[in-house]
């Protein structure tokens, strides 16, 4: 308890203290996360609102499919992303191992298929309910999905907080293409692995407490957006 | 008259399910059809498919294609947008680019009367208000047939009268109007004919008065005694 309480304090000093090396893991984590999700959510929500109202033969399958990427260990996708990357892989020639873009690729690519499975859930559900007034009204089934992609948008802001979560949080997949190389691709996950290692626990706490504190502020502010959205 | 739809012996199945069964009905331009009939006798789906929201899974349907159609559902949907861009999307969907498409919702607004609110969220209205502004969706897209789903069926009395009062107007400009509905009233007062569904099946076709003043089969007898009674 006494290691806890005095790690604890020494995490508040460095937060207060606004640590260098802190700041720049926190920065570089929320960079890599938060291009990862654009990517990520600007292929998904389109893929799985067109998945929530299309119908064609071998459908079930690739929702069987969709559903169980989303149980994809980090790891794995690093690894696959590693081998697609690295010098004999087919992207090879883009040189991005260890680096930045290969970590926000790999977080991409994890991401992904949570922000499609959550739309095309999210979509289906609506489309059942109203899909065929907007039928009436002439749309067809790509614009169907559009109009509901925007009258779902207060709902799909959940979506792209659980994308959000899911690769700011992961160590994976940055830990494999990243490499976690101090000021270049260590960020707050792979930092916390490497300094507990080392017994630095207190950076480590402190790099907790950012990890939960990013989180819920992005939390709060959607449910601000939400609860100002219904009163006006 | 014209033909607007002819049905000859139409069946819709969903799955084990026969919710029309050899149903033939014909519908000429001008008539103010009601539907009538027990829940799940039909009506709704028979709504849709004249619609063309089903394929009949037997039979035929012819549909005069120089027609427009809207529809006005039991539960309209309004997007999270404002009353105005509630209709102006109908509109462009049909084509209509998006700054006259507004110009004309704002003159279907004030045919029923919610001018006033068009820049008002359409999530915020009464549901007697969103009925009228479903109708001017519908009425905005200038078809030629409406189809309506129960139209008053949630609605209190004062919304009930504006409702059935616009219809009466679309029906007077000559719109030809097909319904559905459980008040057998609001039938009498807007209807031309009614064609009464029972199990999936046209038991009864027959104008307003020869309905309600018999002979009728007897499903029919019972379904109006039951309902007057």
């Amino acid at each position: 308890m006494n290691t806890f309480s005095s790690s604890l304090s020494s995490a508040f000093s460095l937060l207060a203290g606004r640590d260098a090396l802190l700041l720049d893991v926190v920065l570089r984590s929320l960079a890599v996360s938060g291009l990862a999700c654009v990517i990520a959510s600007s292929v998904g929500l389109l893929l799985g609102a067109w998945l929530g109202v299309s119908r064609f033969k071998g459908r079930g399958a690739v929702l069987a499919l969709l559903n169980t990427a989303l149980a994809l260990p980090s790891v794995v996708v690093g690894l696959v992303v590693y081998l697609l990357l690295s010098r004999s892989g087919p992207l090879g020639f883009l040189g991005w191992l260890f680096s930045f873009n290969a970590m926000v690729l790999a977080q991409s690519v994890l991401v992904l298929p949570v922000v499609m499975a959550l739309v095309r859930q999210t979509i289906e559900d609506a489309d059942r309910k109203h899909g065929e007034q907007f039928t009436s009204l002439g749309a067809g089934r790509l614009m169907r999905s559009l109009i509901l992609l925007w009258d779902e948008r207060y709902a799909l802001l959940t979506v792209l907080i659980a994308a959000f979560g899911r690769a700011i949080s992961e160590v994976g997949a940055v830990m494999v293409v990243g490499g976690n190389i101090d000021g270049f691709t260590r960020v707050m996950t792979t930092s916390i692995a490497l300094e507990t290692s080392k017994g630095d626990l207190p950076l480590a706490l402190a790099l907790g407490m950012v990890l939960l504190g990013v989180v819920l502020l992005l939390n709060v502010l959607i449910s601000l957006v939400k609860r100002v959205v219904i009163r006006t | 008259m014209t033909e607007l739809f002819n049905l000859q012996s139409a069946s819709v199945q969903f799955g084990s399910v026969h919710a029309l069964m050899d149903c033939a009905l014909r519908i000429q331009a001008g008539e103010r059809v009601a539907l009538i009939g027990s829940n799940g006798s039909g009506k709704s789906t028979m709504l849709r498919l004249l619609h063309g929201l089903l394929k009949p899974s037997r039979g035929i349907l012819s549909v005069d294609p120089s027609a427009p159609q809207a529809m006005l559902f039991q539960r309209p949907y309004m997007l999270r947008a404002s009353v105005l861009h509630n209709i102006a999307l109908g509109l462009w969907l049909r084509g209509t680019p998006w700054a006259a498409a507004k110009v004309h919702a704002l003159a279907a607004l004030e045919r029923v009367g919610l001018a006033d609110l068009a820049a008002r969220s359409a999530k915020a209205l009464s549901i007697g208000q969103q009925q009228r502004l479903a109708l001017a969706r519908a009425w905005a897209l200038k078809p030629r047939v409406l189809l309506l789903d129960e139209p008053t069926a949630s609605l209190d009395p004062t919304a009930k009268r504006e409702v059935e009062k616009l219809m009466q107007d679309f029906a007077s400009s000559g719109m030809t109007l097909i319904f559905s509905s459980h008040n057998l009233g609001q039938v009498k007062r807007l209807a031309s004919r009614v064609v009464y569904l029972e199990q999936g099946r046209v038991v009864a076709d027959l104008p307003t008065r020869d309905f309600f003043n018999g002979p009728l089969p007897l499903a029919a007898e019972n379904f109006l005694r039951g309902e007057l009674g």
